[in-house]
Formats: C-alpha cells, structure tokens, sequence
C-alpha cells in the first residue's frame, strides 16, 4: 500500500509531525513502513507558464516554437518538440537554471538557430513513473487539465510536494489497505481525531428500481448488492488533485468515473465497479455461481472460462464482471458513457480468492475482498462514490440505490479483563491506561471491575479474540515498555539426546578425520539418483515443481556430493574429501499419499590426493582402504556392537570390483567404494571413493558399552605368521579361522602384509597376520604357546589350504 | 727424585696442553702414564730410597699422575664436545620448509550456528527436538491456526506433494509435534532446527531451502516479559554482551501478540549505516506469545497454560556473524568457501 503523506492529513490533523516521524512510529507500533519515498527529486525552477503562441520552427519539421507565459512581462520562447504542445495549453516549465529529477539543468540553448530559455516537461522528466502517466500524456508534454495561474510553482499542483508511505501489511492488517484505515491507524498512535468524509447528494425523482432490478442468488457469496443509477454523465479528464492522488498511490488515472471508483476504493477500501447502463444487456442484475466452463471477457480483454466455484455479476444472461474481481469488457466505461450503473457490494472472501488464484487475476479489488472488507463502509463507499461523479462528471443520481442486503454489520464484542493482560503481558497497567488505548484505537467499550467489554469496529476484521485485545494493547502502549523479566516457573535441565549426541560425534570424527562437511539441496533430479538405482519408480515428487532439477526427493545423498566434488574440480581444488548428513526419502508407494520414510544418512566422497607433502615428495591417492578405515574408524567411535561385516558387492554406480556392501548382525546399513568409472565420467570426475551409510540403522544398533579393562600384569607373546593361499582365499575368512582356533589365548590377530607375484606360483597370494597371545593369568611358556599355535596353523591348512611360507 | 718428577709433571702438562685431538691425548697418556712410562720408572727406584723419603717421594708420584690424568680426560671431554658440535652442525636443516600438514575437515557454517544456538538454549534448560521434512498439511498450516484458504498462507510459497503433504515451510509443526507428546502437561521447552523449504527462486538472499531454528516455551505463568528475558540473554551470550534487543509488533498467524526482533547493529553501535539500513538495529527473528488456538490443538489447555514461540533463520544469523553476502554460498560446498569455518 502506498499512502500520500497529502492524501492523508485530509482526514487527520498531523501538521505538527514530519512524514519520517509518522513512518517510524507506524513502523514501531506494528505497520511497517518500507520506504519512504519524497516524491520531489531534487526538482527546482519549475513553473505553471500557458502557451500563448505556438508556430512549426521554420527549419525543423519536428519543432515547435513556442512563446510561454510564465507569469512575467514578456512571454520566453521555448522550442518544443512534443506533439501535443498548443497554443492556450497550461503546461510545466523548467525554467534556465532549473534542475529535474536525474540531477539534469537546464540551460538557455539555441535550436536550429532559436534561442529556448527552458523546457516544457513530460510528467517522465519529472520523474513520474511511465506506467502511471495518463495515456494522453505518455507521448508528449504534460497539460494542465484546468486553468492556472502563469508562473505559479508548479511542483505543488503536481503533487510533487508530496511524500509517499510504502506499507508492508501483515495479512492481518488489511484495514490499512485504504487512506481511512492508515488514518485510524496514525490517529490511534498520536492520539487524534479521524474527519470522516459526509458525502451529500441531489437525488432526482426518477427512481432508480424503474431503470435496474437487483437479484442475488448466492447471497452467501453476496450478502450486500447496491446499484446506484446514474444518468447523463460527461466522460472526461478528472481533475488535477483526482489524477495526482491516485499517481500517488500508484494507479493510472483513465477518466472521471473510473478515476472515481479507484480513489474511492483507495479511501474508503471498498472496491466498487461502474458498469455502462445502455451496454449492460438488461435492466437486470442477477449475482450467480458461474456455470462449468461459462466464459468471459474481462476488462483487460482476456477471455477467461469460469467453474462454478467463482462468482459472477450477470445480466440475467450473461456474465457481465467477475465478481469482486474485474469487470467485464463489453459493459466498460468508454468515452461515449452517458448513463451509468455503480456496483457497490460485498462479496465473500472464498470465491474471490478462488477465481483470482484459478485465474491468475489479482486486481486491487480482489486484494481487498479476499481479506474481507468493512461491511459498515460498502454502501457509504458507493455514496461517496456517487457523489464525487456527480461533482466531476455532472448527471443525476436516480433515487436509490437498489439493493440486496443481508449483510451482518454488527460489531464483534470481545471482553477481557486487567488481570489476563497484565499476566500476559508481564506488565502492571492500569484501568485506565486501558481505556485511554481503546479511546485512542476509536473501541468502544464498558468497564466493569477491570473486565473491559469492547465494541471492535467492523473495520478492524482482525480482531476476534481477547488475545487481539491483548495485543492491540501492547503494541499503542509500546512493546519498548514491557518489562524484561526471565520466567518464574521451575528450571529444567536441558541437554541432547543419545541420538542428537551421536550425530555431532560422527560429525567430529569425519571432521578429525580430514573431511568437510557439505550441506546440498534436498530436491533433486530422477535422472541423478538412476544412477545409482534401479527402482527410480518410488520417488517423492514435489506436485508442481519449479524445474525439473528440483522435481524429486532425494533417496540418496551421493549425487549431489558429487556435483560438489565436480564443482569444486572446475574451479582448480582437486583434492576433496566431503561428507554431508542429512534425510533421504524412501516410499513404497507408486502415487504417494502418505509421509515417506524420512532417514538420516551419513555419506562421503573423495577424490585426488588423501596425504600429499610438497618437499618431501609424499603423494596418497585415496583408495578403498582410505575409505573403509574412515568407515571403520566411525563404526568405532559410534559403539556399534553386532557383527560387522564387508562383503563384496555389485551396486549400480559402482565399480563392481571395488565395492563393498557393509552388514551389522546380517543386517544391510550402508555401502562403500570406488565410483564405477562411467559414472565417474558423468560427473567429469577422476578416480572417486564414496561411502553411504543409514546413520540411524548404524545408532540403532549402539549403545554405550565403555568399561575399563584391567592393563594386563604379564607379557604377552607375538607371533607371526605368512601364509600362502589361493588368490580368492578372502582375508576375512582366514582371520575367521584364526580366531576360531586360537581357544582364549589369543588375543588379537592383524594383517600386516600382502603380497602377490614373484616368487609365488600362479594364482596365489600371500597374506600375513601378526597373532598375539596373551594369558591374564600368569607368564606364557613357549610350549603353551606353540601348542595352541601348531592347533591354529593345522585348522588355516585344513579349511583354507593354507600353507606357512618359509 | 722429586725434582724428577716435577720435571716430568712440567713436561707431561705442556703436552696435554699441546694436544690437538684425541689422538694425541692418546699418545701422551701412554706415554707418560703407562706401564712403561718415565713416572712408573720413578717408582720402580724408590726401594732404595729412605722410610722418611719413600711416603713423600709416593705421595709426589700419585700427585703428578692425578693432576696429568685429570687434565688429560678435561681436553678429552672438550674434544668429544667439539666433534659432537661438528657432527651436529652438518645435520642441520632448513626448519623454514613447511611442515608435514595434520589433514582437518570441518563444520559447515550453517551447522556451527546452529549447534552454538543449541548449546546456548541448552545452558538455559531446553531440548532438542527434531520432526519430519515432509510434513502433513495440518501439522505445517492447520495445526498452526492457518486453516486452509488463510490469507496468511499465501505468506508461503509451498511445495505441495499431494493436497495434503507438503515440504515443510517452517519448522513449527515441530512445535505441534511436541506439545501433543506432552499431552497436555507442562513445562515445554524446546527449539526445533533444521531445514525448509519455499518456491522461491534461488538468488543472492533466497533459497529454496534453507534452515530455521523454532522454539517453544509452554508453561503456566509464562508472560511476554519472558520472551523478552530469554531473548535478551540468548542475544548477548551470542552476539556478544553489548547488544541490544528491541521488539516491533509484527504478525505471524501463530503468535498473539506477535513481534519481530531486532537487535543493535554491531558495525554503527546503533548509530545507523549501511548494513543496518541506517536504523541501527538489525531484524533477526520472529517471535510471540503462543496463539491460544495452537496451545489449543497441541493438546494444552489456553486457559492454564501460555507460552512463547520464535523462529530464526540460520542462514541469516551465519550471514550477521560472518559478512557473507550470498546465501547461495552454504549450498554449492565450495572447500573455499568450507575450509574458511573449519576454525569454529
Ligand atoms: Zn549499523
């Protein structure tokens, strides 16, 4: 909403206070004034002058040669080069030595060998908005369109002495989408009288149920019709302080009537709609739900085909206006009107929302109806209305108006008492501190023992209960002057949960570990997460997506670490290790319809250099291993008990080779290893590890298991041992043997080496193990050891074909 | 006999002292020391020697040898000292290289804010409370007094999976989610972080998600004056003692009376510049006393209980506490970008 600072104190006394001042108490008491725009810039030497002569320039077609009255003995000459510019004309002069908006001065200048001492102005060169200027003067210069005094300043008429409010409204606050409204508003926080406008009319004999019949069959949709006859008007060019005021307020004057209707709408914030009597169809109103696919065609002459959950304004045929919305195209007001019919209703908030969202057709109407506007001021709006063109456009208002009225106009009572504000408040306010803010507000009201009973005004449609009130009260007493205080109630311990503790662990050990932590966009691509899955069917897909690359819930975190990854190699950082935890979304259904699974996953991806030391030469590509001791690392740090196992695994996007399915207790939660290397291609990417696990299934399985273990008292003895086996012979599996025949003295069992080629008959490979056997008890002999040694090198042979390798 | 072995003392000495390595000090050792050496020849003839001659003559001897062995094994250590210096000096390095780096991740900015917050809430006895990213119509909207058709809705742009599921805008359904789990008993004191969602389009100051921190405070006798208390202690534990906080009325459909927050810029200290849009306060987060209908539908009774809700955007509050200029910057994961916040 924009709001004249001029406009504005015709209802209000507020002289006294600059625009600034009035915007910032505005702002802090809960209308928030965005901008403060002077309308004024920086303009200087403009003047009223009338055009007295005006002849073509003798040596330039385009020019004009004009002698201009500005108000001093002797016309100046200026040459213009406007069209529209005419002897008798009252236009704009920037004088030598003025200053227009853009900082541009104006000088005595020669044109084709005539001297100009200043230039006649278009309403752009003074700054106005192109959108707003009146399409008679969007080609040319600007003319006065009355009588004015030569030489007169002229910044004043223009409006350019004004000042515009730009109000951010909270929905809740649509009351000060009208000049009334704000103005209650600033009266409210100054404390000042609100001078309504009492509109007076001559009404004629004739009776305007003699021209027009009025019928209502929605009447839930329409509680109120008025039509207003008006017969014989003259359309014309309204005037001056008419076409500045709704400039000002940012809407385009176009003639008498409808210049009329909008800066009513913009006063009183009751949209209201002239139609065209003799084009109108019939001397019937008749206000119906729209049939299925019913068309019309709206003033903007856009067809639009309605469904029965929108309202239309008919003729008892055809549909003649989109209810509360816009009119339609073959009653409109034109230049030719004579005789016309003013629409002032009230029209339900529901099915203006629906047509305007159906239809993509928001007006300063339907803005106005689908917050629901003050049923008290409808009618008045139309009289207002009336009135005013009967001023500017002349015509006589018939003996009216016709209406359909059920409309409720009683104020909504809503009580509260001292206590419940102070309590919610924290404040100790008084009786009449109260009451001073409700007299200042225009509530009325009745106190008894501190319970207030108020009368809100229809035009405040936002507040319904006493917690309005409460607010209401704070924000006219200032929310600066309620007390800090901590609450009174019981303290409580706060803290994180087993699982929260956790994330923040994983995050620290992935962080120690030389990984950074990325946070990507959740929506993605079907097409991205194919790669990594064969059932693309089961997507969350956002209804009416923006793009197609935020179309889909991910079900996988590693695609758009990738982008990253990919990201960061276009701009020269090849070396990154990043890790993002965050939900995926899985479903089992085809058409979803309930909440998807929501998941935490921890996922990483690496690619370039894991270890690297300029000087001293050192480079460590990231390999498998590098990945699967993080993993291992964070099994780890997170408590996971349960078997744990890497089994060898074929998944889509990765390298079948290299890949790794991770199991707890036989249970799937995650995979690992290298990105298959079309895959990689597709991202442009070099050699790249990932990981992903289901973070939650990983928590699940945990618990905090940490004792203390008594340092053992006797030495334990190591010892090691090479093996030959088959090259499919699995680590895993020997160390499976190892630990099943090593009884409860062996106590660890590592690999320390692989080797393979020569020296090593085909097919085989070496793997060695470091055994260690420890007894808590007492000193291990050689023999005890050897014993239990010889058991597990027999059991290596026996069930691997393991051979010692001398 | 004793001149004798003065003579040699003299002579021995001035050796030692002429000495110019170990080997030399060698040399002068079994020399002068040895078995065979002049000083053990000197003993050898003291039999025939008087019994009043033969101690003083003995004591001499032994005199002569201890002050020659201990100037000896002086010059020795001194050599030894001088070859380990020498040997040292040729192992010197260049200790201007650069050292071996330890390699360190680090947080994503958005995750250190929100975990300081956490912390600070914590220290003031909140919990932690978590919910679903997509989220039911009710719990986003209708739970939150935002029936459908609420003008305030269109305050949202939302992504609508089906009519009724929905990409959460905010994080307040968390609030619904956990007064309902409290049925109806007090006290409640939580935040709710995490991510969101909007149709909007991504530029310098929006995104199509980003993350909100929500929190809740529900109990009997709980008053605005409150709100401001609590706020007014998160402010300067986070900011930093000397700010200041404000509230303007404002309005969000699930607070009653609502208010914005607004906390004293840092760069003017309430002077007014540029980054504060010269009013000397910077907007930070959304707040109000709980909407009697929330507390209604979370299962709380509005006469019994009250309460205050805020909601804060992270993304901002890294954007204040860093200088960064472009949302757009927590979402591309550039390790430029990252490795600048692995100190926080
Ligand atoms: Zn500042």
């Amino acid at each position: 909403m924009l709001v004249s600072y001029k406009w504005l104190k015709e209802y209000i006394d507020i002289d006294e206070y600059s625009a600034k001042e009035v915007a910032e108490k505005l702002t802090r008491s809960g209308v928030e004034v965005d901008a403060i725009h002077p309308l004024n810039k920086e303009i200087t030497n403009l003047v009223v002058g009338k055009v007295v002569e005006c002849v073509k320039h003798p040596e330039a077609d385009k020019l004009n040669i004009c002698q201009v009255d500005v108000g001093e003995i002797k016309p100046v000459q200026i040459v213009c080069g406007a069209k529209n510019v005419g002897e008798g004309q009252y236009v704009a002069v920037a004088r030598v030595g003025a200053r227009l908006s853009g900082g541009m001065k104006i000088k005595r200048a020669k044109l084709r060998g005539e001297v100009s001492e200043g230039m006649i102005c278009s309403l752009q060169e003074l700054g106005f908005e192109g959108k707003l200027v009146p399409k008679k003067y969007s080609e040319g210069i600007f003319n006065f369109p009355q009588e004015m005094l030569a030489g007169e300043d002229a910044l004043s008429p223009l409006g350019l002495d004004d000042t515009i409010l730009e109000l951010d409204l909270t929905p809740n606050r649509s009351d000060c989408l009208s000049m009334l409204g704000v103005a209650y508003e600033v009266a409210a926080i100054l404390g000042v009288d609100v001078k309504v406008p009492e509109p007076a009319i001559v009404a004629s004999k004739e009776k305007a149920s003699d021209f027009v019949k009025v019928h209502v069959e929605a009447s839930g949709d329409n509680p109120y019709y008025g039509a207003t006859v008006i017969k014989g008007v003259k359309i014309g060019e309204s005037p001056l302080w008419l076409q500045t005021a709704l400039i000002a307020s940012g809407v385009r004057p176009i003639n008498n009537v409808v210049d009329v209707t909008n800066y009513v709408l913009l006063e009183y914030g009751q949209p209201l709609h002239a139609f065209d009597l003799d084009t109108f169809g019939s001397k019937e109103v008749l206000v119906r739900r729209a049939t299925e696919g019913e068309k019309i065609v709206t003033l903007d002459e856009s067809e639009r085909t309605l469904s029965g959950e929108h309202l239309v304004i008919t003729n008892g045929e055809d549909p003649v206006a989109l209810a509360g919305v816009m009119g339609g195209a073959t009653s409109e007001v034109n230049d030719d009107t004579v005789n016309l019919l003013l629409e002032a209703a009230y029209f339900d908030p529901g099915p203006v929302r629906k047509a305007s969202r159906d239809l993509g057709l928001r007006s300063d109407s339907s803005v106005r109806f689908e917050k629901g506007v003050d049923p008290n001021r409808v009618a008045a709006a139309g009289l207002r209305a009336a009135s005013l063109i009967q001023q500017l456009a002349g015509g006589e208002i018939l003996e009216g108006p016709v209406e359909f009225d059920q409309l409720n106009r009683e104020p909504r009572e809503v009580s509260i008492t001292l206590d419940k504000v102070n309590n919610t408040l924290g404040t100790q306010l008084e009786v009449e501190q109260i009451e001073r803010i409700f007299d200042q507000l225009q509530f009325p009201f009745k106190e008894n023992n501190a319970l207030f009973t108020v009368d809100v005004p229809t035009r405040r449609q936002d507040i319904s209960i006493e917690a309005d009130l409460v607010e209401e009260i704070a924000r006219l007493y200032g929310y600066d002057h309620i007390p800090t205080t901590l609450p009174n109630t019981p303290t409580t311990p706060g803290g994180l949960t087993t699982t929260q503790l956790k994330k923040r662990k994983t995050r620290r050990f992935l962080e120690g570990a030389g990984m950074h932590e990325a946070i990507s966009y959740s929506l993605t691509t079907a097409e991205k997460e194919a790669h990594f899955t064969e059932n693309v069917q089961s997507r969350v897909k956002v209804a009416l997506p923006m793009s197609e690359e935020r179309s889909t819930l991910r079900t996988t975190l590693l695609p758009h670490l990738l982008d990253a990854l990919s990201y960061n190699k276009n701009r020269n950082s090849y070396h990154v290790h990043l890790y993002e935890m965050g939900s995926v979304f899985h479903t089992e259904e085809n058409q979803v319809t309930v909440q998807p699974e929501e998941k935490t996953y921890v996922s990483g991806a690496f690619m370039g250099l894991w270890h690297e030391h300029s000087w001293q030469g050192e480079k460590k590509p990231v390999d498998f291993y590098v990945v699967k001791g993080i993993v291992e690392g964070l099994l780890s740090e997170l408590d996971v008990n349960g078997e744990i196992r890497y089994v060898q695994y074929e998944k889509a996007g990765l390298h079948p080779g290299r890949t790794a399915l991770l199991e707890i207790d036989g249970k799937e939660v995650g995979f690992l290893g290298q990105l298959h290397p079309s895959t990689a291609k597709e991202w442009s990417l070099p050699a790249t590890y990932v990981f992903e696990l289901n973070l939650q299934s990983l928590m699940e399985g945990t618990e905090e298991n940490l004792r203390y273990e008594a340092i053992p008292k006797y030495p334990a003895m190591d010892r090691d041992i090479a093996l030959v086996v088959d090259e499919s012979v699995k680590a895993e599996d020997l160390q499976r043997i190892i630990l099943n025949h090593g009884g409860k003295l062996l106590t660890r069992v590592a690999v320390f080496d692989l080797y393979q080629g020569e020296n090593l008959a085909p097919g085989k490979k070496s793997l060695a193990f470091s055994l260690r056997y420890l007894d808590r008890d007492k000193t291990l002999t050689e023999e005890e050891v050897s014993a239990v040694h010889e058991k597990v090198l027999l059991a290596l042979e026996e069930n691997a074909g393991a051979i010692l390798r001398s | 006999m004793l001149d004798r072995l003065q003579e040699l003392h003299d002579e021995a000495m001035k050796k030692v002292a002429d000495a110019s390595d170990l080997n030399d000090l060698k040399v002068v050792r079994i020399a002068y020391l040895g078995k065979k050496g002049p000083i053990t020849e000197v003993m050898k003839g003291m039999g025939k020697l008087s019994a009043e001659e033969r101690p003083k003559v003995g004591q001499k001897a032994n005199e002569v040898r201890e002050s020659v062995t201990s100037y000896i094994e002086e010059k020795e250590k001194a050599f030894e000292e001088a070859a380990l210096l020498e040997k040292l000096k040729k192992e010197s390095i260049d200790v201007t290289l650069p050292g071996r780096p330890v390699s360190k991740g680090g947080r994503h900015p958005l995750t250190s804010v929100v975990e300081t917050i956490e912390d600070v809430f914590i220290g003031m006895g909140f919990n932690v409370a978590e919910g679903p990213e997509v989220e039911t119509d009710y719990y986003n909207f209708e739970s939150l007094n935002l029936p459908k058709h609420h003008p305030a809705r269109d305050m949202q742009d939302t992504f609508f999976v089906t009519s009724d599921l929905l990409l959460r805008t905010q994080t307040s359904p968390v609030q619904t989610r956990t007064m309902e789990k409290h049925e109806g008993q007090g006290p409640v004191k939580i935040i709710c972080p995490g991510k969101v969602y909007r149709r909007d389009e991504d530029d310098a100051t929006h995104s199509h998600q980003f993350m909100q921190i929500e929190g809740l405070v529900v109990d009997e006798g709980i008053r605005m004056s409150d709100l401001k208390g609590i706020f007014a202690t998160f402010v300067k534990k986070y900011f930093g003692e000397e700010r200041n906080i404000r509230l303007r009325p404002s309005f969000f459909p699930f607070t009653e009376p609502s208010a914005e927050l607004d906390i004293s810029c840092a760069m003017c200290h309430g002077k007014g510049c540029r980054t504060c849009k010269h009013t000397g306060w910077i907007e930070v987060l959304g707040a109000g006393m709980v909407h009697p209908n929330v507390l209604e539908m979370g299962g709380f009774d509005p006469e019994k209980y009250s309460g205050f809700a805020f909601g804060m955007g992270v993304e901002r509050f890294a954007m204040l506490k860093y200088g960064i200029d472009d949302i757009r910057h927590f979402y591309t994961n550039d390790t430029r970008f990252l490795s600048q916040f692995t100190r926080v």
